[in-house]
């Protein structure tokens, strides 16, 4: 086994880890956090694939801007501990949850598997290639994107200026 | 192969050691210079065998041993685990974002070309904010597992203000990168290499003739910009202005109040290392990082004709030397901009970061575009 892929299992095993955390965990901040690593961990295996400009917005949109969000909702509400699921959600979990392992299964099954990792050429992953497909040949829809966001901002304020 | 990965392990241990001392350092400059500033003669007390030093024994030996022999005190209702990750995550991000500054051209030793920077990715400036984004869950996580209500009061103003000014500070540096056109540190640097009138169009004769001999650094070419960012990077280390989260005469300490021994002290040096990575990034972006105006990569070329060539090393040399003068002067500015203003009121704060300085961002960003297209 070369360097990198024992890096890459090392990273993988505590990317595990941090999502079993984040699911069997009572605390709601700890699962907050533990979103918060495993979506840096992810970051760092985007890195590996030398895709550093997929990598860093992931930790600059997810784990730097929604995950911080959510934990200042949670500090404001601060709930002590979750209620545990009732058997019926176990169950409906559970069911979902073997469905969309099944899935992957059947789609890992058929696809090729490269015999090196999948690398992002040098030309792939830059902000030039990005920028310019997003400003040419999606232009459309990035900028519907970006009134729909316009909107539910215009919206927020409507909604927070109501109350006085 | 090995000998590649060495001298990586050397510029990060380099980097890491000269910001953390750096950081150690300016608690000290922090202490004389708000003497000074105040017409005192400040820290003297601590003394080894009679010699004071100015007060530099004080802060490099006596400050640290006591902060790493007091109680480490976690309040009992607190979380244990969280209230000793979060002085980690408050220094986590300040140490790692130096990794994509330059602090150097290419040294060449032997037939080997070594860049003078840690990391060289092609998004720098991208990355360099992910990290800014990260810092604020050191203060959110702190404040939450102190258990207190000035501690979360603190967090909950910390993580607004620096959400709110991660926008100005994202949106000021755009000029900057149209400018340039890269994301690379490295490169804008590099950029600002050039002179003024090699950015001038033929057509501008007058302003060509007037100030065509200044470097092209960013401070001239993007004045507004340069206001904007420091104005934010200053909000982001939460001192004097903008110390909201903190806030010593409202909520006490803010998100640290529960914190006390080697954990207060992570905290205290996570505030210094931001002031140096702020320095850092202000140098890069706006005043020509490792340039040193005039001088290229043989020697002097001086706008009146006349040249200066030079040994490679002491180019080398003197453009490290230019970058670390330039971020101690800012690290000098900050201090001092701390002890001379008044501290804002909290509506104060979120108003000059979301009705001024965002909508002078993206004034710039526009009249930078019509600048450029107009040029070209």
């Amino acid at each position: 086994m070369t360097l990198p892929i024992l890096f890459f299992y090392f990273i993988a095993a505590l990317l595990v880890l941090a999502s079993l955390v984040v699911v069997f965990k009572r605390n709601v901040v700890h699962n907050a956090i533990a979103l918060v690593a495993a979506l840096f961990l992810i970051a760092i295996l985007f890195f590996t694939l030398h895709a550093p400009m997929v990598g860093v917005l992931q930790v600059l949109v997810y784990a730097g801007a929604i995950m911080v969000l959510f934990l200042f909702v949670i500090m404001f509400l601060n709930p002590t501990a979750l209620e545990r699921p009732r058997a019926l959600g176990w169950g409906f979990g559970t069911v979902l949850a073997s469905l969309l392992a099944g899935l992957l299964m059947a789609v890992m099954n058929h696809s090729e598997t490269p015999a090196d990792p999948l690398v992002a050429t040098e030309i792939f992953g830059s902000p030039e290639t990005l920028a310019k497909s997003l400003f040419t040949e999606f232009v459309l829809p990035f900028e519907i994107a970006s009134v729909l966001l316009l909107v539910a901002i215009v919206g927020a304020v409507v909604l927070a200026k109501r109350e006085h | 192969m090995i000998v590649d990965f060495t001298i990586i392990a050397i510029k990060a241990f380099l980097v890491v050691f000269m910001v953390l001392n750096l950081a150690g350092i300016l608690g000290w400059v922090e202490r004389k210079g708000s003497a000074l500033i105040q017409d005192r003669i400040g820290a003297n007390r601590a003394s080894i065998f009679g010699f004071a030093g100015m007060g530099l024994v004080n802060t490099l030996i006596a400050d640290p041993l006591k902060f790493l022999t007091k109680e480490d005190f976690i309040p009992p209702a607190g979380d244990k685990f969280l209230h000793t990750l979060a002085p980690c995550m408050a220094l986590f991000p300040a140490l790692v974002t130096f990794a994509v500054i330059p602090f150097g051209d290419v040294l060449q030793w032997g037939d080997r070309l070594i860049n003078l920077q840690v990391a060289n990715i092609n998004i720098g400036i991208l990355y360099v904010f992910a990290m800014a984004s990260l810092g604020v869950y050191g203060i959110v996580i702190g404040a939450w597992a102190s258990n207190n209500k000035f501690s979360l009061l603190g967090g909950v103003r910390g993580s607004a203000q620096m959400i709110s000014y991660e926008v100005a500070m994202g949106l000021s540096v755009v000029g900057i990168l149209m400018v340039y056109g890269t994301l690379e540190l490295q490169e804008i640097a590099r950029g600002q290499g050039m002179l003024l009138r090699e950015f001038l169009p033929e057509s501008w004769g007058g302003a060509r003739a007037a100030i065509g001999w200044l470097p092209a650094w960013g401070v001239f070419l993007q004045p507004v910009a340069f206001l904007l960012f420091f104005t934010a990077a200053v909000a982001e280390t939460k001192r004097v202005p903008f110390d909201l989260p903190e806030g010593e005469s409202e909520i006490v300490a803010g998100y640290h109040v529960e914190y006390s021994g080697g954990k207060f002290l992570m905290f205290f040096a996570g505030e210094f290392a931001e002031i140096v990575t702020a320095a850092g990034l202000v140098t890069t972006l706006f005043f020509g990082g490792w340039q040193v105006p005039y001088l290229l990569s043989d020697g002097f070329h001086f706008p009146w004709g006349s040249v200066l060539l030079m040994p490679h090393w002491l180019i080398v040399l003197m453009q490290v030397g230019a970058f670390t003068l330039k971020v101690l002067f800012f690290c000098w500015l900050q201090i001092l901009l701390r002890w001379s203003v008044p501290r804002f009121r909290y509506d104060q704060v979120m108003r000059l970061g979301w009705k001024m300085l965002l909508p002078l961002a993206l004034l710039n960003v526009l009249i930078t575009a019509l600048i450029i297209i107009a040029v070209e």
